[in-house]
């Protein structure tokens, strides 16, 4: 991606809100990006449109499982400061509480930084965060070190 | 259920998915297809769904959603009486990139129900099945909110309410 190529060459850390605001779906999903530091966690503000069970009323599983997969992509951007997305190769969720309609953080953690394939564990909360409404483990795959230009 | 219950429960689900759950609805999803245990869903390419603006393809999370909705429909049709469910686990393997500017299918088969937990297979595809983009397996809580399931009249009086 641009954005990205163009922290690599100045040898910069991308600017995250600019990727998370450049990529369609996250900004569809309104995703933000909340960093202190060295620590990012991404916010899911509340909105209508997520809703995936009117009655309870829910978040849709497949939204929080979107937040998810977003937060793990945007740490593995950040530490690897590489020039392309990682693919997902597989992410195994699973949903502990039904999402209130209210607003959602996540947190990603790199458990396995390898050359082409990184294991990464993303926990998403609400309120409370030792109250996780889910949690995933996920590979992705990133262009082996010596494949980077 | 025969070939009558099967479609009555079909168009039920099928019309409380479109109308009543917004975030299908601002995906576009739509149930093509079902039989008893099984449904085949289908989501039309759109541009807010895109993850990689440079080459066009779909975000990893659409296809989770969609996966993730399919396998529940699947598990209400697998039901002899309807009644509310949660997501327990998915566990999504991504095969290949989803084509930019194609429809993107997914079958989903409930192929055991026991008293609490219900489990599902799923495929996302754009036109042969036997070439997935993705394939997940799932487990989902029956009777998930202790709660009567809502019909598609008190999903109505909800909706209109509000």
């Amino acid at each position: 991606m641009e954005i990205l190529k163009q922290a690599q060459d100045n040898d910069e850390r991308v600017d995250l809100a600019a990727l998370v605001e450049a990529i369609p779906y996250n900004k569809f999903l309104g995703i933000q990006v909340d960093q202190k530091g060295t620590e990012i966690t991404t916010i899911l503000p509340f909105i209508q449109q997520n809703i995936g069970n009117p009655v309870l009323p829910a978040l849709h599983g497949g939204v929080i499982a979107s937040l998810l997969e977003t937060t793990a992509i945007i740490q593995i951007v950040y530490e690897t400061k590489g020039a392309v997305l990682p693919k997902p190769i597989d992410l195994t969720i699973d949903y502990m509480r039904s999402g209130r309609p209210q607003d959602t953080y996540a947190r990603a953690r790199i458990t396995k930084h390898g050359r082409r394939v990184m294991n990464v564990h993303v926990e998403a909360w609400q309120e409370e965060h030792t109250k996780l409404i889910a949690a995933a483990q996920g590979h992705f795959l990133i262009p082996a070190l010596d494949e980077q230009n | 259920m025969d070939k009558e219950q099967i479609k009555e429960r079909v168009d039920l689900i099928r019309d409380s998915l479109i109308q009543y759950v917004p975030f299908i609805k601002a995906i576009g999803m739509e149930v093509v297809d079902a039989d008893i245990g099984k449904t085949w869903t289908r989501v039309p390419y759109a541009d807010h769904l895109v993850g990689n603006p440079d080459t066009g393809v779909i975000h990893g999370g659409v296809i989770s959603a969609v996966l993730d909705n399919a396998s529940g429909v699947a598990v209400r049709l697998a039901l002899e009486e309807d009644q509310s469910i949660a997501t327990l686990d998915l566990r999504i393997d991504y095969m290949k990139p989803a084509t930019p500017h194609v429809d993107l299918n997914a079958f989903a088969h409930c192929y055991k129900v026991t008293k609490n937990i219900a489990f599902v297979r799923s495929t996302a595809y754009h036109d042969d099945i036997d070439d997935p983009i993705a394939t997940s397996v799932g487990a989902f809580m029956l009777a998930a909110n202790r709660a009567a399931p809502p019909s598609a009249e008190a999903m109505q009086a909800l909706m209109s309410a509000a």
